[in-house]
């Protein structure tokens, strides 16, 4: 097997595809845990539709690099979602579903009305489950990925502090002389700008696994927000990478195979965390 | 000079106004009461003061060195909170967040005062202890905490008892007391007329009539003594 594995290693693009994987499976748990908490779980799954939605309409201009369109629009939307926070008269996860799915339904009449490809159902399926993108990276775009990834890391740690008031408590933080929409608003590009280069590369299904998945299992087992975030990231890493690998061995696809082992991640922390909170008791 | 003063000023959200030509002034050291039925504006005068809404009209004005910074906050809690993993100290340090400017971490200066801010509340066997694992009572110190991290000049409380059993809630206006008497303003909502009465040295009500005044003048007022016939009648 370790043979094999050497094998397919020598290949750039199960290199690229390793390195992307993991960079953005950490960036995404890091900011999972926050989303969860301020319950926004679904702003992945809504923003990736939303980022489908600009897609097609860059589609339909004929735009060359369509990048230019999707990433504004989607940090609107993530700033509008993020934004509002309290006092909206649209609460959170309505909000999410309302933009997610309008989104999701005028891209597929647009891609329908003007379409210019053959494969319609085709097209939608990659956007959705990103099934082979991810093994068909560019060095560009592994570079592209790398950077921001990096960025994402140090801004996280630089205002992680920052991060955790306004989550705790924003209306404490904000009486206290917290400028939290700024931060609120950095929060919301940050998500923006993931999603939307995970989703190019990974597909939204998965994009939005490796946000809920690595926060949930890391609070079935740990009791600070400090230990929550490290253990998310570590889990959500190591789950990536496994996925990868297996899928690379077995052909299955990568990111079913990488949303597969979360879920199993995630049992295990359940059991373990209710163990131990037993043997406390 | 005032800390804090009140001048005309005219509450409520949406254009929608709920109270107006509220005059009040706090000095350094009142404990200062604010009572009143539900839907008042008691709340939103909360949060008009902390700045987190502006007056529909009026001026509230900080004195005597107050920066709007240094106002510590004790607010209701949210449902965000009650399955937050975060450790007591975690939260009580993130009261020190205002002092922080953009510095990333937080140094030797505000881990000694959350650790005070602790020790004042009696939490210090807990603050390994995960914070939504923690009694209603206990909660509410931890914030009490936090709040004691960002400011060591003017309280302010919203309801700091609802939803605590007698015993608890005594033990925490008696906190609140003690806190008082080491010089920390402290401006508080209460449902609770007559703790308000045996603890608070100024009493605001606010409702259709607006009373401004110290305690004994309240118990003389027609206000005062409408809201205690009010509340007589619901106890028997």
């Amino acid at each position: 097997m370790f043979d094999k594995l050497a094998m397919y290693l020598q290949y750039p693009f199960v290199r690229y595809a390793l390195i992307v994987g993991v960079l953005i499976a950490l960036c995404s748990s890091l900011l999972g845990v926050t989303l969860v908490l301020k319950r926004f779980s679904f702003i992945g799954d809504g923003l990736s539709h939303v980022a489908f939605g600009a897609m097609t309409i860059a589609a339909v201009l004929n735009l060359t690099n369509n990048m230019l369109l999707i990433l504004p629009i989607t940090m609107v939307c993530a700033v509008l979602l993020l934004r509002t926070g309290q006092n909206t008269k649209i609460k959170g996860d309505a909000a999410v579903a309302m933009i997610s799915v309008a989104s999701l339904a005028f891209g597929y009449l647009l891609m329908n009305l003007f379409s210019t490809s053959s494969n319609l159902s085709g097209d939608v399926c990659t956007t959705l489950f990103g099934s082979t993108s991810i093994l068909t990276l560019s060095q560009l775009e592994v570079w592209l990925c790398t950077a921001l990834s990096v960025l994402v890391v140090i801004l996280f740690i630089f205002f992680y502090n920052k991060i955790f008031s306004v989550t705790f408590d924003e209306a404490f933080a904000r009486a206290t002389g917290t400028k939290a929409g700024a931060y609120n608003l950095l929060l919301a590009i940050i998500i923006a700008v993931i999603i939307v280069l995970a989703m190019n590369l990974v597909g939204s299904l998965l994009i939005s696994a490796l946000v809920i998945f690595p926060a949930l299992s890391a609070m079935r087992l740990f009791r600070s927000f400090k230990g929550v975030t490290i253990c998310s990231a570590v889990l959500s890493v190591l789950c990536a990478a496994l996925g990868i690998l297996v899928s690379i061995l077995e052909g299955t696809p990568v990111g079913s195979t990488i949303v597969a082992i979360d879920v199993a991640a995630f049992l295990l922390c359940w059991l373990t965390g209710l163990v131990t909170r037993k043997l406390r008791a | 000079m005032a800390l804090l003063t009140c001048q005309g000023v005219s509450l409520g959200y949406d254009g929608h106004e709920i109270v107006r030509g509220l005059n009040f002034e706090v000095n350094p050291g009142d404990y200062l009461c604010i009572v009143g039925e539900n839907g008042s504006g008691k709340s939103t005068l909360m949060r008009t003061i902390l700045g987190l809404q502006a007056p529909l009209g009026g001026k509230i004005l900080t004195g005597d060195g107050l920066r709007q910074n240094e106002i510590g906050y004790l607010p209701q809690q949210t449902v965000v909170q009650k399955d937050f993993p975060a450790s007591v100290r975690e939260v009580v340090l993130s009261g020190c967040q205002n002092q922080m400017g953009l510095s990333p971490f937080y140094g030797r200066e505000q881990k000694k005062r959350a650790a005070d801010a602790i020790e004042k509340m009696g939490l210090s066997k807990l603050t390994k202890r995960c914070y939504r694992e923690l009694s209603g009572g206990q909660q509410q110190r931890v914030l009490l905490a936090r709040a004691l991290c960002a400011t060591q000049k003017l309280l302010l409380l919203d309801e700091p008892v609802a939803g605590l059993d007698p015993k608890v809630t005594a033990e925490m206006y008696g906190l609140i007391e003690q806190l008082n008497k080491d010089g920390v303003t402290v401006i508080m909502i209460s449902h609770d007329i007559a703790a308000a009465l045996q603890y608070a040295d100024h009493i605001l009500h606010v409702g259709k009539d607006v009373f401004f005044g110290t305690r004994d003048e309240y118990l003389r007022s027609d206000a005062g003594k409408f809201f205690l016939a009010q509340e007589k009648g619901g106890e028997a």
